[in-house]
């Protein structure tokens, strides 16, 4: 598993990474409540923001890590948006995308980094 | 930036684990370890303590008769004070020479005063307000010494019965006077959640033990601004400085049931309070805005700031909006012009570029549960 400073998390399935949002991430958001995910087979660059997450408090987005094509996204977040609190390491990534350059993926942080900067 | 204040609470508030923000110029818990959701759930299912002690507690003591004390207020209020028995509350608004609303309170009967609370946010302004508008016979006193709780919901009365003896007498908006253990509580029937409760102001220095004794009950959990918020806006309440201020009329905040017939034109003390003769007016002709509740079609909150649409033509906006825990769904209230206010009108709100239809509906959202 890789981290983003964005508190992404994300697992390397061959050519195609799943991505979510750290336990960390979804105790800051607080009670998730709305979330709206990208369409399948959308191109997007490192850093468009694709995914809108809205908890109890605010609205926030949620970037595309690095560049590639949505290849699969969780449906079962729109009707249950509670799971990102509940599960947000396993049940509730967000999607899943095949990567155009896997070598954007050496810059993220394993989990011993990711820890040290949450404190 | 001015240092922050604390309430009497705030220690309690830090051992209970609360997320505390920056809240009209006191640090106050937002959350607890609940989270916004179950604690708002909590509240209408069992009973919530909130601390208001941040709020204004002001006493308006009359050299004479509490009439006197009545007749001053009313030359700052569209309100009928003076019909206020004792005994009694009710909602009132400090209006401006424009019509627009400076703040809103509370205000009691209390026999020989009124007692009036205002907005924390607005309590330095309307205490200087009172002092200039009142006048001599009248004494403006801030009551710094005292912490105010609220304690809300369905098993509200059952827990504070067991302190306090005679409280389930009490009717919605009744206030009276009662002793714990040798400390004065004065507490009224009423609350900012649409749920029955108490909201209790108590001497400075048993205001934590107070707090503690109702925690320390089963049905009764601390609950943060998150959840009072939420709570309110289900209820169909205003928030001050963002569903009313100075640019809102009585009238287009839908507020005239504030403003009884004896203050209206025709009335046996009509007008006499800033901005009469507008308010007269549009009470009369109505307001060319008027605020109303909003159910969004989908599930997409549509929060404060969010532009309201009638095809290209630009009608309103939403006032506050967010997730209701009680119904499950998003709800918002907004102005919009008069001609879209009717209920079941359908509207676009422009949510992230994208308009998304939401329905004019009645509030409150949830019917209140008072115990008239």
């Amino acid at each position: 598993m890789k981290y983003t400073e964005d508190h992404e998390w994300l697992r390397v399935d061959g050519d195609v990474v799943v991505v979510g949002i750290t336990e960390h991430a979804a105790e800051q958001l607080g009670d998730v409540v709305f979330i709206e995910l990208p369409e399948t087979e959308t191109q997007v660059a490192k850093g468009d923001d694709i995914v809108v997450i809205e908890s109890v408090k605010a609205a926030s987005d949620i970037a595309a890590p690095v560049d590639g094509e949505i290849v699969e996204v969780n449906v079962d977040l729109a009707d249950n948006p509670g799971l990102v609190n509940e599960d947000p390491l396993g049940a509730a990534w967000f999607f899943k995308m095949k990567v155009t350059d896997m070598e954007q993926l050496d810059t993220f942080m394993s989990e011993d980094e990711y820890k040290d900067m949450i404190g | 930036m001015p240092e922050l204040k604390r309430t009497p609470l705030y220690d309690l508030h830090t051992s209970l684990g609360a997320k505390i923000v920056p809240f009209a110029g006191y640090e106050m818990p937002v959350q607890y370890g609940l989270g916004v959701l179950k604690e708002h759930l909590w509240t209408r299912q069992h009973a919530g303590l909130f601390d208001v002690s941040h709020m204004g507690q002001v006493r308006l003591v009359p050299e004479g008769s509490v009439a006197d004390a009545a007749l001053a207020l009313e030359t700052l209020v569209p309100v009928d004070v003076l019909g206020l028995k004792e005994g009694r509350q009710r909602y009132a608004l400090f209006t401006d020479d424009e019509g627009g609303i400076l703040d809103d309170l509370m205000v009691a009967n209390r026999g020989d005063h009124l007692f009036v609370v205002v907005n924390a946010a607005c309590k330095d302004d309307d205490i200087a307000h009172m002092q200039a508008g009142l006048g001599g016979p009248v004494s403006v006193e801030p009551v710094t010494d005292r912490g105010l709780l609220a304690l809300q919901g369905p098993e509200a009365e059952a827990a504070l019965a067991r302190l306090v003896q005679g409280v389930g007498h009490m009717r919605f908006m009744d206030v009276a006077t009662f002793d714990w253990e040798g400390a004065e509580l004065w507490i009224s029937r009423s609350g900012y959640t649409g749920e029955d409760g108490f909201e209790i102001s108590v001497p400075e220095g048993r205001t934590v033990g107070l707090a503690e004794a109702l925690l320390a009950m089963d049905e009764v959990e601390a609950i943060g601004l998150g959840a009072r918020d939420s709570l309110r806006l289900e209820a169909g309440m205003c928030l001050y400085g963002h569903d009313i201020d100075r640019t809102t009329s009585p009238v287009e905040a839908a507020l005239e049931w504030a403003i009884q017939k004896v203050r209206r034109r025709g009335g046996d003390r009509a007008g006499g309070f800033p901005g009469a003769d507008p308010i007269l007016q549009e009470l009369e002709t109505g307001a060319s805005r008027r605020r109303v509740g909003l159910l969004p079609d989908g599930r997409a909150p549509m929060r404060e700031g969010t532009e309201l649409f009638a095809g290209d033509t630009r009608i309103g906006s939403v006032t506050s909006g967010g997730f209701a825990p009680s119904l499950e769904r998003p709800v918002s209230m907004g102005y919009v012009s008069t001609d879209h206010a009717a209920t079941g009108t359908g509207v676009e709100a422009e949510v992230r570029g994208k308009r998304l239809p939401a329905t004019v509906a009645d509030l409150p959202f949830r019917p209140s549960t008072y115990k008239r």
